[in-house]
């Protein structure tokens, strides 16, 4: 497999972790990409994170799957970096650092998960975006800006809950639940949409997820 | 053209309106004189499951319309009717599928197997049983073709969607044929013949293969066919998460997982927790 080298190698880096980034840089089967990304995913040096968000365009699952992990694993000093680096051109690769973001559910990355969910051509990025949405730590976020945050999340994730597409519809779902539980003053509003979608959903499996989140926030009550 | 302007209608405006406002036009060109028109004719009512009488009867009669033919003396009109009429769950196509399994056309034979799997009318076993034929011996590919001389993956999956339990000795020969999409299809069909675990296993197995297209196909597979222990090695698979939502969202809305059709169980839960893990 032929690639583009990694952006921005600055020769600061210690050898170990040239020796990783030549690795996957020079990976030429797809297997081989995949334990090259591993490798230089379990290095969790943010030195490793251009490369690690180049490979998520790299149409290959099995290391975009090890890359994003990386990030995750680096947590919030990867956030900064990866809302400088997201790709606007390619949806998949947007939409595993959508996932990023999410996983890393750090406020930083709220503005770029609300205009995603709301406005991204891609089903898979609005569907990232959508649960990411519906799982920030909003302990990390100023006291006094959570109560407009909150309201911009629930409207755009009330949107995304009749979006054309069956997944989006999902992941608002799961989105939902998570709001709901880390925001209980918005219980009730969610309670409602997500009674509307247990019965009125087209997909079977919508209307199960839903039913699963109304059993979910019943059992904390 | 005519294709891309009907698609983007339905983008936005939803697809209640794109029909009011195309469907006489779309059934009037099922009988039009231009070759393209009625092609497309017959793609758009299946893709909006047009099902009523007089569309029926128009798609039937194009399975036996031999003109406009390409190049190499296929039937394209016949292959999108016989594929349309898969889509719109109308028995009354069933005689006139099993008809066009013997068709010249190799393409056509496979939309009408497929078509007949989907239908799920027993009238149709004969008819597939008689294209295996000569078994896996005879199963090579057709001289000059891209394909086998017959469309044994969708004959052996319609076998299996048919609950044609008389056929299980003649597919079993071809789990060991050496196309990999043949030899599945099989043991996709063994699995709903049999209920016997050792195929569904076989078809989890071939998730970790080196082949990333037949991963994809295989995981739609394992959901279809409500395989619920494939669960877990479909979300592991090393493919694209919207395939892997797509293949377990058939898993969770199979009767295996939620038999009522409506009421979520324990194996309903387990699925919507990997799926959970994808987004």
């Amino acid at each position: 497999m032929s690639i583009a080298p990694s952006p921005e190698l600055s020769s600061d880096l210690s050898p170990d972790l040239s020796q990783l980034i030549r690795a996957v840089d020079e990976a030429d089967s797809v297997a081989k990409m995949v334990g090259a990304v591993r490798s230089l995913a379990a290095a969790q040096d943010p030195a490793a994170i251009p490369t690690l968000m180049a490979v998520l365009g790299y149409n290959n699952p099995g290391a975009a799957v090890a890359a994003v992990e990386g990030l995750v694993a680096l947590g919030e000093t990867a956030v900064e970096p990866i809302l400088a680096q997201v790709d606007g051109y390619n949806y998949t690769a947007r939409a595993w650092a959508l996932r990023a973001l999410a996983q890393i559910a750090d406020p930083r990355a709220l503005e770029l998960l609300l205009a995603a969910a709301e406005t991204d051509f891609a089903p898979s990025v609005r569907r990232a975006a959508a649960q990411g949405l519906g799982a920030l730590r909003w302990a990390r976020m100023a006291a006094e800006q959570v109560p407009m945050a909150r309201d911009r999340v629930l409207a755009v994730l009330t949107v995304n809950a009749t979006d054309l597409e069956w997944v989006v519809r999902y992941a608002a779902i799961a989105g939902l639940e998570g709001l709901a539980q880390s925001q209980p003053t918005l219980g009730d509003r969610v309670l409602g949409l997500l009674r509307d979608r247990a019965t009125a959903d087209t997909d079977l499996v919508v209307r199960l997820r839903a039913q699963w989140a109304i059993e979910q926030l019943a059992a904390k009550g | 053209m005519l294709l891309l302007s009907w698609v983007g209608i339905v983008a936005v405006d939803g697809e209640i309106s794109a029909k009011s406002l195309t469907l006489e036009e779309a059934i009037a060109n099922l009988r039009s004189e231009d070759a393209s028109l009625r092609y497309y004719a017959a793609w758009w009512v299946g893709r909006f499951r047009v099902s009523q009488p007089d569309v029926i009867e128009a798609l039937i009669e194009a399975l036996d319309y031999e003109g406009d033919r390409t190049e190499a003396g296929g039937l394209p009109l016949q292959r999108n009717a016989a594929r349309a009429l898969g889509k719109l769950a109308d028995r009354s196509a069933v005689p006139a599928l099993i008809r066009s399994l013997t068709s010249p056309d190799y393409y056509v034979r496979e939309a009408a197997a497929q078509s007949l799997g989907q239908l799920a009318d027993d009238r149709a076993v004969p008819g597939l049983v008689a294209l295996l034929e000569g078994g896996v011996a005879v199963a090579v590919v057709a001289p000059g073709q891209p394909h086998l001389v017959q469309p044994y993956d969708a004959v052996l999956e319609a076998l299996g969607n048919l609950q044609a339990q008389g056929a299980i000795d003649l597919i079993r020969p071809f789990t060991e044929h050496s196309v990999p999409k043949v030899q599945y299809a099989a043991v996709r069909a063994l699995y709903q013949l049999t209920g016997d675990d050792q195929w569904g296993e076989r078809l989890v197995a071939a998730l970790r293969g080196p082949d990333l297209q037949l991963r994809r196909a295989l995981m739609g597979d394992v959901g279809a066919i409500g395989y619920l222990a494939g669960a877990a090695a479909i979300a592991q698979t090393e493919a694209e998460n919207s395939l892997k939502l797509i293949a377990l969202k058939g898993l969770v809305e199979h009767p295996n997982a939620t038999p009522d059709g409506q009421t979520l169980t324990d194996e309903g839960r387990r699925i919507l927790v990997l799926m959970d893990g994808l987004l």
